[in-house]
């Protein structure tokens, strides 16, 4: 049927521009530079976007029901030092350490929430308070000062090897599986979905989407723990003003991946191409020496040219 | 009254009233098993907030619902639904970005053995079955936005029907549906019937009403006015009990038609849409454009007004070859466009009406860019008045008119540029019969006083009562032309849907 040929080259053309361009930046980086397309680097290359990955599933899920997280960075930082002090601080055993790091996420993920679906406000407004208020608490918890001294069983977490795969890209790719079977087989997430699309319409189909927002902001809020965490483990200490930005760079990755801004559309695993993306971009103008400050430039330019070429490829499908 | 047993439902005495005004006033409404009721009123009736009170959308200050016979109490949608209550939004309600099979049974997908996880497969399944129960040829699996808004709304059918619920509202379902899918439903309603499944009917369209309907019930200003038998009363007593005066319906035609031409359209082409299309436009005459949805009639008007491209052939206005690159360019040459989706594209619902009227000539309202507010207020007022624009003041927010009164709203603000040429798509839509007459009427006096009239319309009453002169758009291309003294409906038909008829046009 016509309508059904079309629309499945919309939905490919959609899906394949991120895979697309991420072909197309390592192609041209593998013609650039020898030292690029080798499995070490490529290891390299999922070891640096694990972190933000992470942070990234949490916020497609927020921006599929058209919202929007500004405070994973903030959140990140916050659980990392949560965790690292209370390991260093109060000797009280890792894993708890880990689950209360987590649950203090997703308690500030709940009052975003909160706040945006029975507060009535804004998420965005929400979330850019929540970005301040941890981020302060953060300074506060750290006295602006690195907490370090962590025992190896952590830093395992951000540096140790799960046979040749780093464990980070392990922990994300778990994240990335378990989200991808709900949004793809659940029905709360096809509710995640339908929400976006048209929340009075999903209210009105008897879909309690109160309760759906406030937990998918509660799960970005504990995915961007996560994300805390495993920096801090990275790191080797838990920075005051580690993480800061984050939120950009996963807004970023989502919409690079395919993913609206204004919700229904796109997908977990089209994001993680969005990382994949931003990663390869960073390391192959690294391989190339190419200054930091001309790196961001770079990144920018890219970023609107990918947007760009991705409307016009949907708009091309849909005539 | 009858025995309440007898009815499926009955509300009884149902009051409402919002700040201001009373929108139900002591109305009554009574539903029979397996028959389909149709509920008329003009816009602001009481319709719509009967039916939320029905739904559970708001709720009712008093009054009392009875469902086979019991009292009910109906707080939310959900309560409506577990009932057997369905509805069919006038709105469209479908997710556009969600396929199909997934709208049809959002909140009520099968569950695989995991909790939790839905059964696709037998979704799916399902959701065939029920498209083919009406005949549609519709992929389940095709994403709802992909689908023409005549599609989507059949969708939204679907999904109600779906329910096996043994009341449906259906509120305006077939505004935007095409000749056949509107045959297609009403002969799934018909065997709904059968099932003994009762329908409350809402529209405007009386033809439809008298061809589908069983009862009557007429609501105006907010009260009960006539439930009867629909065989017992003409389209004349309808509109007389909704409008509660005669109203005139017989426009004077060509009264001052002239043979000069002020636009000429010489062979344009735009995407598919639009083929190598030519006509002359006359001054002070009316020009029908009929066809069916997706025949290019909007296309056709959208590239005349420059917000479409033109890929070849080119537009005369007053005998001179004008390139159009934009609306605003159409609108200093003395164009005007009042589109088809009102709110979306005609309005700003959230500003006031005086703003909405002076948008579009607000260059001549400024003096060192600043706004000259008394004047602009001025020439307001004498729009608002001169088209009886029902307002309690300029300062009103648009979105809180009338249907009606918004499209008013519009063509005033093009009478402020005193056009030369008007285009209209579908200028009556969802409007109700007052309101209706009133445009008409305008639309002429708009003519006598020598503005060219281009309307689309999809209602062939409306194209034969109102035009001077009606083309016939197919697939792109002008296929006829017709007169519409001559003329009738099965003519425009024909040939709007393909087989032979009037005079073709050779290419």
């Amino acid at each position: 049927m016509e309508t059904t040929k079309k629309t499945n080259i919309i939905s490919s053309l959609q899906r394949a521009s991120g895979l697309f361009l991420l072909i197309l930046v390592a192609t041209i980086f593998t013609l650039l530079s020898d030292l690029f397309l080798t499995v070490s680097n490529f290891t390299n290359i999922a070891l640096q976007t694990s972190v933000v990955a992470v942070a990234t599933i949490g916020m497609t899920l927020t921006m599929l029901m058209a919202g929007i997280d500004l405070s994973v960075g903030s959140i990140a930082a916050f659980s990392g030092a949560i965790v690292a002090g209370l390991m260093t601080r109060n000797g009280i055993p890792m894993p708890v350490a880990i689950f209360l790091g987590i649950a203090i996420g997703s308690i500030l993920g709940s009052i975003n929430g909160v706040l945006s679906v029975y507060g009535k406000l804004p998420p965005f407004v929400a979330t850019l308070a929540m970005l301040g208020i941890a981020r302060g608490l953060t300074l506060v918890y750290t006295e602006g000062k690195p907490i370090s001294g962590l025992d190896e069983s952590f830093t395992f977490l951000g540096s140790g090897k799960l046979g040749p795969v780093p464990m980070p890209v392990v922990i994300w790719l778990v994240v990335l599986l378990i989200m991808f079977l709900i949004l793809r087989y659940t029905k709360f997430g096809l509710y995640i979905y339908a929400i976006g699309g048209n929340e009075e319409t999903a209210r009105f189909a008897g879909i309690p989407t109160n309760r759906i927002k406030t937990i998918i902001y509660a799960l970005s809020g504990a995915l961007a723990s996560l994300t805390g965490i495993l920096l801090t483990a990275r790191l080797w200490s838990a920075q005051p003003q580690m993480a800061a930005g984050l939120e950009l760079d996963a807004i970023a990755a989502s919409v690079l991946g395919g993913v609206s801004l204004f919700g229904g559309v796109g997908s977990v695993v089209g994001a993680c191409i969005g990382v994949l993306i931003i990663g390869m971009l960073g390391n192959g103008l690294n391989l190339l020496r190419v200054p930091s400050y001309y790196q961001q430039v770079i990144k920018g330019v890219v970023f609107i040219l990918a947007v760009i070429f991705d409307m016009y490829a949907k708009r091309q499908a849909k005539k | 009254m009858n025995d309440l047993k007898e009815y499926l439902l009955s509300m009884e005495n149902i009051n409402k009233s919002f700040p201001g005004v009373q929108a139900l006033d002591d109305v009554t409404l009574e539903v029979l098993p397996g028959e389909i009721h149709a509920l008329v009123g003009e816009n602001g009736a009481g319709k719509s907030t009967l039916m939320h009170a029905l739904s559970g959308v708001s709720k009712m200050d008093s009054g009392t619902i009875y469902w086979k016979g019991q009292p009910v109490e109906i707080n939310q949608p959900a309560d409506a639904q577990k009932l057997g209550i369905s509805m069919i939004y006038q709105e469209l309600a479908v997710i556009p970005y969600l396929d199909v099979g997934k709208n049809i049974f959002l909140g009520r997908e099968p569950q695989a053995n995991v909790p939790g996880v839905i059964n696709w497969k037998k979704l799916y399944q399902q959701a065939q079955e029920q498209l083919d129960k009406l005949g549609l040829d519709i992929d389940p699996k095709t994403p709802v936005e992909a689908l023409t808004i005549a599609q989507q709304q059949m969708v939204e059918v679907v999904k109600a029907l779906s329910m096996d619920s043994s009341l449906i509202v259906m509120d305006e379902p077939t505004s935007a549906l095409t000749e056949k899918e509107v045959e297609a439903l009403f002969s799934y309603m018909d065997k709904l019937r059968e099932n003994n499944v009762s329908i409350i009917f809402i529209s405007h369209r009386l033809d439809q009403i008298q061809r589908v309907s069983d009862r009557i019930t007429v609501l105006r200003d907010g009260k009960w006015i006539e439930t009867s038998d629909i065989s017992d009363l003409t389209q004349d007593d309808i509109v007389r009990m909704m409008v509660g005066r005669e109203i005139e319906k017989n426009l004077e035609k060509r009264a001052k038609s002239t043979s000069e031409i002020v636009l000429k359209v010489e062979n344009i082409s735009s995407g598919d849409e639009v083929q190598n299309i030519t006509f002359g436009l006359h001054k002070g005459e009316i020009l029908g454009i009929a066809g069916l949805v997706g025949a290019g009639r909007t296309a056709l008007a959208e590239a005349i007004f420059g917000f479409r491209k033109i890929s070849s052939g080119y537009i005369e206005l007053d005998n001179n070859k004008i390139k159009f690159d934009s609306p605003q360019i159409a609108i200093e040459h003395g164009l005007g466009f009042v589109p088809e989706d009102r709110k979306a594209q005609g309005l700003f619902l959230n500003m006031a009406v005086w703003q909405n009227i002076i948008i579009a000539g607000i260059r001549k309202l400024t003096r060192f860019g600043f706004l000259k507010k008394d004047e602009s207020q001025k020439l307001s007022n004498s729009l608002v008045d001169g088209l009886d624009i029902k307002t309690p003041n300029l300062n009103q927010q648009v979105k809180n008119l009338s249907g009606g009164n918004q499209q008013k709203v519009i063509i005033a603000r093009w009478l402020s540029l005193k056009p030369k040429i008007l285009i209209l798509d579908e200028p009556t839509r969802g409007i109700d019969v007052g309101a209706k007459v009133e445009i008409h009427n305008f639309l002429r006096q708009m003519a006598d006083d020598g503005v060219g009239i281009l309307m689309i319309s999809s209602e062939l009453p409306e194209i034969l009562g109102v035009s001077d002169r009606i083309l016939v758009m197919k697939e792109g291309r002008l296929v006829a032309e017709f007169d519409p003294e001559i003329n009738s409906q099965d003519d425009i038909m024909r040939a709007a849907a393909g087989s032979k008829g009037g005079n073709h046009k050779e290419d």
